[in-house]
């Protein structure tokens, strides 16, 4: 398989020299938004989670701030070639979360910023975590080991939250499900 | 004019010579998505196609398109744009004249359209089609069909030649296309890693039947991978199995349900990808999937049968 750059138009369409002396290159075509989606085919996270996920991390890192506007719909399908129901499915539920809203005509805008945990709370929050870890290392867990052990527990904690959010209830004695890998 | 289906077909069936190519085959595709038609080689996809284009006549049963018309009429033949499989052009003639045959031999050609986007990929007017590397052969028939400013585009194998980049390039017009004029899509292909990100509606075929049909989110919701002991794979008949792996301790098993379903004690539940269903299904060519509104009338809703 071959990649023959030079067919794809670098060299120019023929005929049309640059405007100007050409000193001053453009910008990159695709700048709008303050932001550019990635798709990893890899993570097994569905297509519109994952252009959800890096609009929360975006606000969370401080690239994207309340009236920001997300890239347009054409333009993300033209840079990634997915699917324009799923660009449109992934503002929905930034819609849905209060952190998006669309203006007809416009697109799509940013109108929320994440609730940050104050930073004292966050340094205390670490300490614990830190002495949580010299444990496990005493223990004899290795990296990956940490890893797994952590991931299963927090997904056993926020599963039980659904759980308990959906039965009204703790249902505390019989968990049938505790699967922990 | 408002359309809801793209594509209507009752016991649709083409036989060649002694053989049936495609049997049997009652779908309803909705507009205003992109389908892809995913098989085997031999499955009966560019039958279908053909078919629905009006390249071929049913030997039983219907097909109609754009909301009713009979495949082949006028009407649908000035709402359907067809790239065959290997993109077929006249290698002697340049891009201009390439363009200038498409704009005699059609009732409408967007002229202005179709050079702005043969400019902005960079393909000269002057060369000859036969001299442009696939990737741009594939994108000047991709372009010469989208003058044409149908309502559904039909693209047989479209990728299946290109290298990765002119791949993607050709997709990501394919889909600028539905995003701004809400062109409804049918593609056939065997290459299902890159459907997912591609496809919103699956129709899987194998065999010359029609093997799996619905929306690709409301497929995947239903259907969910148990992991657990080889031992008691067996066991589980909760709910319909489509395909079991399985090793000497640990087996997968594709079954139809959702994320409320109970698991068993001692199994783990995923959800699965586009990819593995569809393998999961290919690999049983007997199971079938046929949800409830794409279906005819004589058909018991949402069974698996193995």
């Amino acid at each position: 398989m071959t990649i023959d750059k030079g067919d794809n138009g670098s060299t120019g369409a023929a005929g049309e020299s640059p405007p100007g002396a050409g000193e001053v290159t453009a910008p990159p075509p695709r700048s709008a938004s303050q932001i550019e989606f990635r798709l990893d085919p890899a993570s097994g996270v569905p297509t519109y989670l994952q252009l959800v996920q890096q609009v929360e991390h975006a606000l969370r890192l401080g690239y994207l701030k309340p009236g920001d506007q997300l890239p347009k719909v054409r333009d993300a399908v033209a840079s990634l070639a997915i699917n324009p129901n799923t660009v449109l499915k992934a503002y929905r539920e930034l819609e849905n979360k209060g952190l998006a809203a669309g203006r007809p005509g416009q697109g799509t805008f940013i109108r929320a910023t994440l609730s940050q945990v104050a930073l004292p709370e966050l340094a205390g929050l670490r300490k614990s975590l830190l002495v949580w870890l010299d444990a496990a290392d005493a223990a004899g867990l290795d990296e990956d080991g940490v890893v797994a052990l952590f991931t299963s527990a927090l997904r056993d904690f926020y599963k039980r939250r659904a759980d308990q959010a959906v039965h009204g209830r703790a249902a505390s004695d019989d968990n049938e499900t505790e699967g922990v890998a | 004019m408002n359309m809801k289906t793209i594509i209507d077909t009752e016991g649709l069936g083409k036989r060649y010579g002694n053989s049936w190519a495609l049997r049997e085959c009652t779908l309803e595709i909705p507009a205003g998505h992109v389908a892809a038609l995913v098989g085997p080689n031999g499955a009966g996809k560019t039958t279908l196609l053909n078919l629905a284009v009006g390249l071929a006549e049913p030997s039983a049963g219907s097909v109609s398109v754009l909301g009713g018309h009979p495949a082949g009429s006028p009407a649908a033949l000035d709402g359907i744009a067809f790239v065959a499989q290997d993109t077929p052009m006249y290698k002697n003639l340049s891009v201009a004249e390439m363009l200038h045959l498409t704009r005699n031999l059609n009732r409408f050609f967007d002229q202005h359209q179709a050079k702005a986007r043969l400019a902005d990929l960079g393909i000269p007017l002057k060369r000859k089609a036969g001299k442009l590397s696939g990737g741009q052969q594939a994108q000047l028939a991709l372009t010469l069909a989208l003058a044409r400013r149908p309502r559904m585009l039909v693209l047989d194998e479209p990728v299946a030649m290109l290298d990765p980049i002119a791949r993607h390039d050709f997709m990501a017009t394919v889909l600028t296309a539905t995003a701004e004029d809400g062109v409804s899509v049918l593609l056939s292909s065997h290459v299902l890693a890159e459907l997912e990100r591609v496809a919103d509606y699956l129709i899987l075929m194998s065999r010359g039947r029609v093997q799996v049909v619905g929306e690709v989110d409301d497929l995947l919701a239903s259907h969910r991978v148990l992991t657990g002991p080889a031992a008691e794979a067996d066991r589980y008949t909760e709910r319909p199995v489509v395909h079991v792996s399985r090793a000497e301790a640990q087996a997968h098993l594709l079954v139809r349900a959702t994320a409320d379903d109970p698991v068993p004690p001692g199994w783990e539940a995923h959800p699965v990808g586009l990819e593995e269903l569809a393998l999961g299904y290919l690999r049983e060519p007997v199971a079938v999937s046929v949800p409830g509104p794409a279906r005819g009338r004589h058909a018991e809703p949402s069974e698996v049968s193995r």
